[in-house]
């Protein structure tokens, strides 16, 4: 066992976790953040994704380890005072989900992007969510969502 | 007694609003309720273990070690569990002499499909139970595997040798002798005289569902009631086949599927991992989980599709189709599934599609290998059925010389003809494909596209624009009992609702409608909120567990809209039927005298009058009610639909082909869809963008391929390939509207449509791009290099050598994975 200390969605935590455990299965077992959830076990669907120091990661492709002494943000922690992220409501406004399973990885995906290329184009952004799958929507309304949300043009 | 100012006249109807969706505030917040959420105290975890062997006889299971391993609990084999474990059902045998194994959830003595479960691990934590499955020692005598449908029918090698045969059912219709159509064979001997004679074999590769969310079940012996939850589109029937298997009485079973990540078919099922994780929770009175991997996911969840189909279509030299033939084999896998045989069966229906032939014959012969079973996958027989004939009519223009839209135009349905009874014996209600194709061709800028298309064949180009059409209809909201009952099918197809009027002037609302992403909380909710006149906020919507929702017929074929919807319409009804009397007593009037409008009960020629929410605080009270008259005006219906409905759709694909490499750029894609009566056209919108890329990918890239030994080697999503933001485009989506008749919303099914037109549409626009090369066929998926070796193989080299010196000799197929489907496939 391996003390571990981290941020998760503003909260300090600290547990002592296998060497080997994920930092999904931390996220999901230990800390109850159901919200982060597991697609694959190839780090091919992206719905693990959450933020690691700001930047996006596929949760089940980090130790939780690894997350020691970072600091983590997932789906649960992106809504700020109660008030929706603006993608998140871009998403609901843009009928940009589903079932919902892809949703919190492709949310942070986004948002990811956003931080990255505030105003892309309908390619970028295509490029940009390829690690993230989605199986309802065939992406239309997502990448209208991202788009709408960088205050870009709608496809 | 309540008199107030008539209200406002409704500023506009729910139905038809693009409201957005109730359930999406849980989803983007990370507050959903999945299966694997669920823990309960002193959980136990499964893990199982699978065969690695298509076919081989179980020596002895050694599990001693495993058993010895950390926090492992017990682990349990086929003999263990006994009869205790129950069987999975097949729920529609196709025909009276169908042939179909036992399939036990874990059998003991011979497996039959890689991936077969044979032994279950509890342990405390999963990844405990995961580590000791490893530990679990079978001892196999590998049997002679068959594979591919070719093989099969053969029976040299059998998938069950007990059975004594791979054919497992051949199911027959024939126009003539149903009297719905001529003699088919007449058609044809006459169209080798003098007309056209297509015969073409086309493949319907095997395809796995692949939901999002992994199948996940939790079961919970504790209480008076055995609890199940599971990742699953249909709760009330895993309630009754646990009953009707297991020998716990319905009564004492709750089956709760929470929200559920996509299904597509995938999840209509009654999985062996559900009855071992039931046995094992009755065995040890603990509650239980199991949550599969992807790969576990991938390899034994049901797949779908996988046909051959030998197509044989007469047509008089001018284009008018005079008869069709279809002899389709298909694949069951080791076992036949809950509706097995009855997805291509579904299908047989459809291959006429929206167009008058006079003959027809269908026949499909089922056949078992030693695979992981198929069932429903969007569409589910339909998609197979609407490809072979939307192909056969582009080879069919090709074979005339004229323009594909017009041969269909010679062939089909005209507006004024509805209803019209098919050569396969449905009643099309409505429908105009002069309209829906008008404005397809319009959005599409089809004219336009022909004439660049005919720029860049002159020219040469070595990037080729290929058009492909596909005017699709198909039969959905499954089903009226009855033609189910004719089927031999084991259950109706009616569907159940419940309206509660809450004394707080709220409205719950139960559905037997299980939905896993379709959006029914908020599509409802306007239906509902329209028929009582009530706030669109004041729904709620309860689905999906039978201690609430006890009567349902679940999610799959389309149905939740037209016949789910429909019997909730019937349920406001009757709410507005048993508030008249009490609101008569109130206001002191003759129930002959109320009117109902905009949520209100009003005396005619008065302005007397009360809501319904104030009906429902009354009855609450009951301190005031007419004699006779029941405290409630609470009211359920169960509605069983007359006829299938029918939506259809013109949808128009442009593909460029680069020639030299068999690559391909979608440009457009545009579809026109008659839905009927739309309730929510975002949700309409999203169905069909979603139903669009699953069919697409059938086109160009999915396909589950197993190698010579029977291992699925695209088993994860590394292989299997799940199409991604990158790989598609924005669609043209618009839509053209004659209502159905056959129920009182004017509704027709929307959740299969776009994947059952696209398929076609992407293929015919492939090979149209390729037919100056003299390529009247590419296999799906469309791979560059199956476009590329179509386009050599015509003999007539698109490019220069040059050109095409960078495919070096004998590197012509080493990188492509359809090499192992070639073998497999025969």
């Amino acid at each position: 066992m391996t003390r571990i200390e981290m941020t998760v969605d503003g909260d300090q935590v600290s547990d002592d976790v296998e060497p080997r455990m994920l930092l999904v299965h931390y996220l999901r077992e230990r800390l109850g953040k159901t919200g982060t959830v597991v697609g694959c076990d190839t780090s091919n669907c992206g719905a693990c994704t959450v933020h690691l120091d700001g930047r996006s990661v596929k949760s089940c492709n980090v130790l939780a380890v690894q997350a020691s002494g970072h600091t983590v943000t997932t789906i649960e922690g992106l809504a700020q005072d109660g008030e929706l992220h603006p993608v998140q409501q871009a998403f609901h406004d843009c009928h940009a989900l589903q079932c919902g399973y892809c949703t919190p990885g492709m949310i942070m995906q986004s948002v990811d992007l956003l931080n990255d290329n505030p105003h892309p184009s309908e390619e970028e952004v295509r490029l940009g969510l390829e690690g993230n799958l989605c199986r309802c929507t065939g992406y239309h309304n997502i990448v209208k969502a991202v788009l709408q949300a960088s205050g870009g043009a709608s496809s | 007694m309540t008199v107030t100012e008539p209200a406002a006249p409704t500023a506009h109807l729910e139905i038809g609003n693009a409201r957005r969706r109730k359930e999406d505030q849980r989803l983007i917040t990370g507050r959903t309720r999945w299966t694997d959420n669920i823990v309960l105290p002193g959980m136990l975890h499964l893990a199982m273990v699978r065969s690695p062997f298509a076919h081989a006889r179980i020596v002895s299971i050694d599990t001693d070690a495993a058993k010895a391993a950390r926090n492992v609990v017990d682990v349990l084999t086929g003999a263990d569990l006994g009869e205790s474990q129950g069987v999975c059902i097949n729920a529609w045998p196709i025909t009276p002499d169908q042939k179909a194994p036992t399939h036990l959830p874990m059998p003991s003595d011979r497996v039959a499909f890689a991936g077969e479960i044979v032994a279950v691990v509890i342990a405390r934590s999963a990844a405990e139970a995961r580590d000791a499955a490893e530990l679990v020692d079978v001892e196999y005598e590998e049997l002679p595997a068959v594979l591919g449908i070719k093989e099969a029918v053969k029976d040299e090698v059998l998938a069950h040798p007990d059975l004594g045969t791979n054919k497992s059912a051949l199911w027959v219709f024939d126009s003539a002798e149903a009297g719905t159509g001529g003699d088919v064979e007449e058609a044809i001997a006459k169209a080798r005289e003098d007309g056209i004679v297509l015969e073409r074999e086309y493949r319907q590769q095997r395809l796995i569902p692949a939901f999002m969310e992994p199948r996940s079940v939790v079961v919970d012996p504790t209480g008076e009631q055995m609890t199940m939850w599971s990742a699953t589109q249909i709760p009330h029937i895993l309630r009754f086949a646990l009953a009707a298997t297991t020998g716990v009485p319905e009564s004492k079973i709750r089956v709760i599927a929470p929200d559920v990540g996509g299904g597509f078919g995938g999840k209509l099922q009654a999985t062996p991992e559900e009855w071992i994780t039931w046995a094992v929770a009755r065995r040890l009175r603990k509650p239980v989980k199991y949550t599969e991997t992807r790969s576990e996911s991938l390899m034994s969840g049901h797949h779908g599709r996988d046909q051959w189909q030998n197509l044989t279509l007469a047509a008089t030299k001018d284009g008018r189709v005079t008869g069709l033939k279809v002899e389709l084999t298909a694949d069951m896998g080791a076992y036949v599934a809950i509706v097995g045989g009855g997805v291509p069966v579904l299908g047989a229906f459809m291959f006429n599609a929206i167009y008058k032939f006079p003959a027809y014959h269908f026949s499909c012969q089922t056949v078992l290998t030693n695979t992981t079973w198929t069932d429903a996958y969007r569409g589910a027989g339909r998609p197979e059925a609407t490809f072979g004939i939307e192909r056969l009519m582009d080879e069919l223009a090709a074979e005339v010389g004229v323009d594909p839209l017009e041969i269909r135009e010679k062939n089909w349905i005209t507006h004024e003809e509805f209803p019209f009874t098919t050569v396969s014996g449905l009643e099309y209600d409505s429908g105009n494909y002069e309209a829906a194709t008008a404005k397809a061709k319009e959005h599409f800028g089809y004219d336009e596209l022909r004439a660049e298309q005919q720029r860049r064949r002159e020219a040469g180009d070595p990037v080729q624009l290929g058009i492909g059409i596909s005017t699709f209809t198909e039969m959905c909201g499954l089903a009226p009992s009855r033609v189910l009952g004719a089927l031999d099918y084991g259950a109706g197809g009616w569907e159940h609702a419940e309206v509660r009027m809450l004394a707080t002037g709220k409205v719950e609302v139960v559905t037997g409608a299980s939905a896993h992403g379709q959006g029914h909380e908020t599509a409802f909710s306007q239906i509902v909120a329209d028929k009582l006149g009530v706030p669109f906020e004041d729904v709620e919507i309860l689905h999906g567990d039978t201690a609430i929702s006890h009567r349902g017929l679940d999610t799959y074929g389309s149905r939740s809209l037209v016949v789910g919807g429909e019997a909730l319409a019937k349920a406001t009804d009757k709410v507005i039927e048993k508030a008249k009397p009490i609101a008569a007593h109130l206001l002191e009037a003759s129930v002959d005298d109320l009117e109902f409008a905009g949520g209100r009960l009003s005396v005619r020629g008065t302005d007397k009058g009360m809501s319904l929410a104030e009906v429902a605080a009354a009855a609450f009270a009951a301190h005031n009610l007419p004699d006779g008259v029941e405290a409630s005006i609470d009211s359920e219906a169960t509605y069983d639909p007359v006829n299938f409905n029918f939506p259809h759709g013109t949808h128009l694909c442009a593909v460029e082909v680069d020639t030299e490499t068999g690559g391909i750029r979608m440009r457009k894609y545009t579809c026109v869809d008659d839905i009927g009566t739309v309730i929510n056209p975002l949700i309409v919108e999203g169905q069909v963008h979603g139903g669009l890329v699953q069919g697409i990918a059938q086109a160009l890239w999915e396909e589950a391929v197993h190698d010579e030994s029977g291992t699925l080697v695209s088993a994860s999503f590394v292989d299997y390939l799940v199409p991604t933001a990158a790989d598609t485009i924005s669609f043209d989506v618009d839509h053209n509207t004659t209502e159905c008749t056959t129920n009182s919303l004017g509704a027709k099914g929307v959740g299969e449509a776009g994947t059952i037109a696209s398929t076609p549409a992407v293929v015919n626009a492939v090979v149209d791009a390729l037919r100056p090369y003299g390529v009247h066929d590419v296999r799906m998926p469309c791979t560059p290099e199956r476009i590329w070796k179509a386009i050599h193989e015509s003999g007539q080299e698109p490019t220069t050598p040059q050109a095409a010196g960078h495919f070096e000799p004998g590197m012509e197929g080493t990188a492509d994975r359809s090499t192992g489907a070639e073998g497999t496939d025969q």
